[in-house]
């Protein structure tokens, strides 16, 4: 078994914005339960002891965690690289200077789309002028800086414009990461699914700007379109782990849903969890699989594609994912339509608890 | 001005005892360094410049030095 390279810390659930696509469980961690500095500072030490070099920061948003810095640091103690990702929301330059001291390495905001009026829509709050302010910040300290923006029906024909926010803000690199259908996104499909054809008019706008910028340009394939399912995290239990606010480890992100017993770093180490828990070897390597995936010689290359979306989709985490063209269930995607209203990830804030995140 | 080539911010070199190898991980990507590449980005320290750096590796590399440097410079890890 090799040993798993990255984490995707998820510091907390709590957001002040309400994305609809949130790749965050639809049962959000509670934050009476989220670890404390002491147990992430095992956690990590734990974890690149096993091997990890690389730990995204995230959430929900991670900036509601004062002690932040006092994490980046730990993992900068043990050599892990980190990456702050963030909705900008309480990124101020005084923080971020805190972060920076702590050896943070560079930070992705996420953007919802290109101008105020639709980002805000989108995130169900206004938060855009705050990105904006973020984005000032996080330049001019110099630190790598990268957007990442979830692209769907709303924003896709927007994609230009988007290039050019991030081009004008000076990041490095823009990642255009098209929703993936688990969780929240699974709740909204029908009101973000895209058509085919904004998606190809998104692609040919981005293969123009390739041609136009030296800023890394990364398009997240939708695999609901191509019929080739994505090697989902590299293999189940093969090349990272996250954890979620409450201790929880999981082999993906989207993971909180599948009938297996998740273990909790409260109770195990994170080597035991990695090489022993029942979950994290459930899907691992090939010997889980059934047909068409068995006898198929992509086999090695997509792992069958993601567990999430068999599970979603079909009820069954052991099935192909229903996105290859040769799953028995690709009829389940070829049937769907668009179109509709979402529903935010939590109601409408009140006036008066709208700003908990204020800095 | 002559180029003397240290890392960029955005990466970070160091051994990994856990894979007995060299990284270098950047933002997005862990790239796995062979023993010559580790070397070379050793000496990328800011003070040196390519003719030093070249001078402290085998002889006969130097062609395959600047192509490396040339390389990871435009990947935007050194600067
Ligand atoms: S997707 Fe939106 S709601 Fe979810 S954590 Fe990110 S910013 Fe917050
Ligand atoms: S049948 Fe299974 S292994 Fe073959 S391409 Fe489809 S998902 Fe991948």
């Amino acid at each position: 078994m090799s040993a798993p390279w990255a984490m995707l810390a998820e510091l907390t659930h709590a957001c002040p914005l309400r994305c609809p696509y949130c790749s965050n469980p639809v049962e959000l961690a509670a934050r009476s339960s989220e670890l404390s500095t002491g147990e992430w500072q095992r956690i990590l030490a734990e974890s690149a002891a096993l091997g990890v070099v690389h730990a995204h920061l995230s959430g929900g948003e991670p900036l509601l965690r004062p002690d932040l810095a006092p994490i980046v640091a730990a993992a900068e103690g043990e050599g892990v690289y980190t990456q702050l990702v963030t909705s900008g929301v309480g990124l101020t330059e005084r923080r971020l200077g805190e972060l920076a001291e702590a050896g943070l390495r560079s930070v992705q905001l996420s953007v919802q789309s290109a101008t105020g009026a639709e980002s805000d829509r989108i995130a169900g709050v206004a938060s855009f002028a705050r990105k904006e302010r973020a984005a000032a910040v996080v330049a001019a300290s110099g630190l790598p800086f990268g957007l990442n923006v979830v692209l769907h029906r709303e924003n896709l024909d927007a994609v230009g414009e988007i290039i050019e926010l991030g081009l004008s803000w000076g990041v490095a690199r823009i990642e255009l990461a098209n929703t993936q259908f688990y969780g929240w996104g699974l709740l909204n499909r029908t009101a973000l699914l895209p058509t085919r054809e904004q998606l190809a008019r998104a692609e040919a706008t981005v293969k123009n700007y390739r041609e136009k910028t030296d800023v890394e340009l990364i398009w997240v394939i939708p695999d609901y379109f191509d019929g080739v399912p994505k090697p989902c995290m590299g293999g189940w239990g093969a090349i990272s782990i996250t954890v979620a606010p409450d201790g929880r480890v999981l082999p993906c992100p989207a993971a909180y849903d599948l009938p297996l017993e998740l273990p909790n770093a409260r109770d195990h180490s994170i080597g035991w969890i990695w090489e022993h828990s029942p979950a994290f070897n459930a899907y691992r390597g090939t010997g889980w699989m059934r047909e068409p995936c068995a006898s198929c010689p992509r086999k090695e290359l997509d792992f069958g594609g993601c567990r999430c979306q068999a599970y979603a989709l079909t009820g069954d985490a052991g099935r192909t994912d229903p996105a290859c063209g040769l799953s028995p269930d690709h009829h389940l995607l070829d049937e769907l339509a668009g179109g509709g209203t979402w529903t935010f990830r939590r109601p409408a804030p009140s006036a008066s608890g709208a700003d908990r995140s204020a800095p | 001005m002559t180029w003397r080539p240290a890392l960029s911010r955005a990466a970070m070199l160091r051994h990994d005892p856990v894979r007995q190898t060299d990284l270098l991980i950047v933002p997005e990507r862990i790239v796995v360094l062979n023993e010559e590449a580790a070397a070379i980005v050793g000496l990328c320290d800011g003070e040196r410049t390519v003719a030093d750096i070249v001078a402290e590796l085998p002889e006969g590399a130097e062609a395959d030095v600047v192509e490396f440097l040339d390389r990871v410079r435009a990947e935007g890890w050194l600067r």
